[in-house]
């Protein structure tokens, strides 16, 4: 192909302002979160309109960490804007039509007053906190708090997925170790001059421990920049069942057994302890409870963990030792250590491992929030709107307190599994009002036992949803839907992880209108007027003011400032545990009880769970129960993610299908050739709990013994109604997961850790989905026990008997 | 007048198919006739352990080096899209520079 030299010179438009004119379009510069479904990363993109349409996107080059660059999902947004499934006006249908296709459009008026009819009824009679919000993961809109708090006035918010298994206990965690949120690898997002800045420091070590974020970009991390730091040096160690493409590029990959995490860390620790590896100093001057730690993981050496994990004893002396004496160097904590029920000790140890090499708080290590100066308090801020005014004896009523006292208070939100064992038993009490925020909870993504979920959501005397897709959820069980704006319909802020982190903060700037869709905050106005007004009349005058009160009070900049910048970053600072910078009260040190990094954790004692680190077998695994092994001798791993899709949002995008046409289950070759399986033969999946249907997918990337199912699927072209749903039920993993199997704190689930056996399945045999586990062998509908299972009393698993 | 193409390094390629999705939208050309594909060669072990897996874009018959977007001073969308920033456009002559200069990596010149 040949050019002119002179007429393709390259110009950019770096230095454009945040509205410009272009070619007879107006170029709206923005960041981006949610929807399409994302964590908030804030990636850049100018957006070209032309009468009142989105034209074109491109990435935004003047962005300080994604320079033009972009994912397919938004690549594709225009398919999502202006799809004919998207929902955006508001729909009624009578409770009797609960799972037929039978939506009829109505006003917001009219859906408004149909919710308020059905919640002045269900308070009266039964109380507030008989209803739930549920929310479903990485939207803006807190649903699960200020939805549930301030909107229904109930203390039950709740993310639906069992054991809060994402991010919510690797938060609550750290909150009680370090006194900070999730201490994100430094990747120089605050830093105006990003990786060649000098007060930055590439990490010669990355360890990506049961995570993959070029695929995801979690909680607010731009996914490439691991790239970005490989280019420029940093070597990465994988901790991973499986080989993933990073580990291709890495120099050790760790193929531990899932859920055995925690029995790894306290080896690496062990070692790095033994051979004194660690940073005297800062352990002296800055951690609590380094000998009660150094003591207990003199229980785990190096040799036992290497049985526990099935890695070479070798293999993880020398990883502790690499990441001991790279300097710096960083740990990516992924969710699949949020999806183990021994999790919160796994986080624990992961945790020291930062804190006793000096890793805290240091360039290229992980960085932490300035808690005086902006996104400190912020997550607080927006997690407790509503929850202050309530009544303590309201308060009181939150599902799970009693058993879950960290979790509940903590994240002030009811126990997920204790919330199903409420809708279906009655027990504490009844729930007669359910608000289903953006959370597809019967698609295998956000709950474990998603019929059970969708048997309890049906008996539910008011189900409405808010959400930007009819979901097989919204079908089967709702009676109202609230058309919800996408990213470029709005206007808010994108803090990265949530205000969690520092890096930088992006404005959404509003470029056009769909329909009758609204944003999220300006919703919760909408409804929180007409249900709960007292806790909204003569409060914020608009959802911009709200924004500037509850999310931007401690920013030095206002909405207005961010909007013109589009992106504002947050300017890093380091070792703050010197300047008095991680603590409200300014003095030196951590915003913990001790002021220290506690290696040994009071508050965790406090609420019964064991100080230190311990590592205890998975529920269900050939070691813990070795009769249900004999049967279902399959470990199968779930959740990781492909990049078209986020989590069950997606699918019916005909250029993002396309990057993933069927749902996928990789196993070995050895395996499919035992089993007769072909790559793209139907694998039928089971195990006591459940059925699924993926096909296969022959890989050496997963060990023998193991499998790996794609989570998410339901297929938007098949047949809505009930019991077919879309076909959610088809390659439903999550009906394999059984419910209850947390750890002591409530955290975590067998996500990556669940029995099942497999064999090779015909087309013909898919049906059997629809009905498996939701009525018996006479056609009847299946009735669901109490199922009251604790980690610490298997004796309580009625399935293990 | 010069020859153009596009310079990937393709050790840094992971798959997340923008340079794809990039293309269908900037041409409007349907998924199975784009201009551009990324292609996989493994994933498989060696025998000292060490794995390959590598993925190659391939510019299609139909790629013209998104004539109408250099013309206007715009990087291909394929270049501007990619998140691992693997893809370079330029004159040959310098993009065989830049080639010499590291391992793993593939020129093209499209038609």
């Amino acid at each position: 192909m040949e050019f002119n030299d002179d007429a393709v010179k390259m110009q950019d438009d770096v230095g454009k302002p945040w509205r410009y004119e272009e070619d007879g379009c107006t170029v709206t510069r923005t960041c981006v979160w949610s929807a399409p479904g994302c964590h908030p990363v804030g990636c850049g993109l100018k957006v070209y309109v032309k009468d009142g349409e989105v034209v074109k996107i491109e990435g935004d080059e003047n962005h300080p960490v994604t320079k033009g660059r972009l994912c397919v999902r938004c690549l594709a947004m225009k398919d999502f804007l202006y799809h004919p499934d998207r929902i955006i006006y508001p729909m009624k249908r009578d409770r009797a039509d609960r799972g037929k296709d039978k939506w009829e459009r109505c006003s917001w008026d009219e859906a408004i007053a149909i919710i308020k009819k059905n919640y002045d009824e269900v308070k009266e009679k039964y109380g507030v906190q008989s209803m739930v919000a549920f929310m479903g993961t990485g939207r803006q809109g807190n649903i699960g708090a200020t939805g549930a708090h301030r909107v229904l006035g109930t203390p039950n918010g709740c993310y639906p997925l069992s054991g809060f298994s994402c991010y919510g206990p690797r938060v609550s965690i750290t909150m009680d170790v370090i006194g900070s949120s999730y201490p994100e690898i430094d990747y120089a997002g605050g830093l105006p001059g990003g990786y060649e800045d000098p007060a930055f420091t590439v990490p010669e070590i990355i360890i990506q421990w049961g995570k993959e974020p070029i695929y995801s970009s979690p909680d607010g991390f731009f996914g490439h920049a691991i790239i970005d730091l490989m280019k420029r040096g940093a070597k990465l160690i994988n901790v991973n069942p499986r080989i993933t493409w990073t580990g291709s590029r890495a120099i050790e990959n760790v193929r531990l057994r899932p859920g055995t995490d925690a029995a790894l860390a306290m080896a690496m620790l062990n070692v790095i302890i033994e051979e004194k590896l660690y940073d005297a100093e800062f352990v002296d001057l800055w951690c609590y409870g380094f000998e009660q730690l150094a003591e207990r993981v003199k229980e785990m050496p190096p040799s036992k963990a290497a049985e526990i994990c099935e890695v070479p004893e070798e293999q993880i002396i020398r990883v502790a030792r690499l990441y001991a004496n790279a300097k710096p160097a960083s740990i990516a904590w992924g969710v699949s250590i949020d999806q183990s029920p021994n999790g919160s000790q796994a986080g624990q140890a992961i945790l020291a491992l930062m804190s006793i090499t000096g890793n805290m708080d240091v360039p290229g290590g992980q960085v932490l929030v300035d808690m005086t100066a902006g996104d400190g308090g912020m997550q607080e801020d927006i997690d407790s709107v509503g929850w202050p005014e309530m009544k303590q004896e309201l308060r009181d009523t939150i599902i799970g307190r009693e058993e879950f006292p960290f979790y509940t208070g903590g994240l002030k939100m009811s126990q997920a599994d204790r919330q199903l064992d409420a809708l279906e038993t009655g027990k504490p009490y009844g729930i007669h009002l359910t608000w289903l925020g953006e959370t597809n909870i019967i698609a295998p993504t956000c709950s474990a036992q998603p019929k059970r979920w969708y048997d309890a959501l049906r008996k539910v005397d008011f189900n409405f949803a808010t959400d930007t897709w009819m979901t097989p959820t919204i079908q089967g069980c709702c009676d109202v839907v609230l058309p919800l704006a996408s990213s470029l319909e709005m206007e808010t802020i994108v803090p990265t992880h949530y205000g969690g982190s520092p890096n930088y903060v992006g404005a959404l700037n509003k470029c056009v209108k769909c329909g009758e869709a609204v944003p999220e905050w300006e919703l919760y106005r909408i409804l929180g007027l007409a249900l709960n007004p007292e806790a909204w009349e003569n409060r914020e005058k608009d959802f911009k003011e709200f924004y500037d009160i509850a999310m931007m009070r401690a920013y030095e900049f206002d909405y207005d400032e961010l909007q013109e910048k589009v992106v504002i970053q947050r300017d890093v600072s380091y070792r703050k545990y010197e300047t008095g910078k991680l603590r409200p009260d300014g003095a030196k040190g951590f915003n913990t009880s001790t002021g220290r990094i506690q290696l040994y954790s009071p508050m965790f004692e406090a609420v019964g769970e064991n100080p230190l680190p311990y590592y205890f077998e998975a529920p269900t695994t050939p070691i813990s129960t070795p009769e249900l092994a004999k049967e279902y001798p399959f470990t199968m791993m779930s959740g990781a993610r492909e990049i078209g899709y986020f989590h069950s949002e997606g699918r019916q995008i005909e250029k993002l299908r396309d990057l993933c046409p069927d749902p996928l289950v990789e196993l070995n070759p050895k395996d499919a050739e035992t089993y007769g399986i072909k790559a793209g033969d139907w694998v039928r999946i089971e195990n006591p709990w459940g059925l699924a249907f993926l096909k296969a997918k022959v890989t050496p990337i997963i060990k023998e013994g193991y499998i790996q199912a794609q989570h998410g699927w339901w297929f938007p072209e098949e047949d809505a109604e009930a019991p077919h749903l879309y076909g959610v039920w088809k390659s439903n993993i999550n009906t394999l997961i059984p419910h209850s199997r947390m750890g002591k704190l409530g955290f975590g689930a067998p996500f990556r850790t669940t029995l099942v056996k497999i064999s090779k399945a015909h087309e013909d045999d898919l049906v059997e989905a629809d009905r498996f586990g939701l009525e018996g062998e006479d056609g009847k509908p299946l009735v669901h026990t109490d199922n009251f299972f604790r980690i610490d009393d298997p004796t309580l698993d009625p399935t293990a008997r | 007048m010069s020859e153009y193409g596009l310079l990937i390094d393709y050790e840094y390629c992971t798959n997340c198919h923008s340079c794809e999705v990039a293309c269908e939208e900037t041409h409007d050309f349907p998924p199975e006739a784009r201009g551009i594909r990324v292609f996989e060669d493994g994933p498989f072990e060696y025998a000292d352990g060490k794995w390959n897996w590598n993925y190659v874009p391939v510019p299609s018959d139909r790629c013209d080096l998104c004539a109408r977007r250099v013309m206007n001073h715009q990087q291909p969308a394929c270049v501007h899209h990619c998140l691992a920033q693997v893809m370079q456009f330029g004159r040959i002559d310098d993009l065989v520079e830049e080639f010499k200069k590291k391992p793993r990596q593939v020129l093209w010149m499209p038609n």
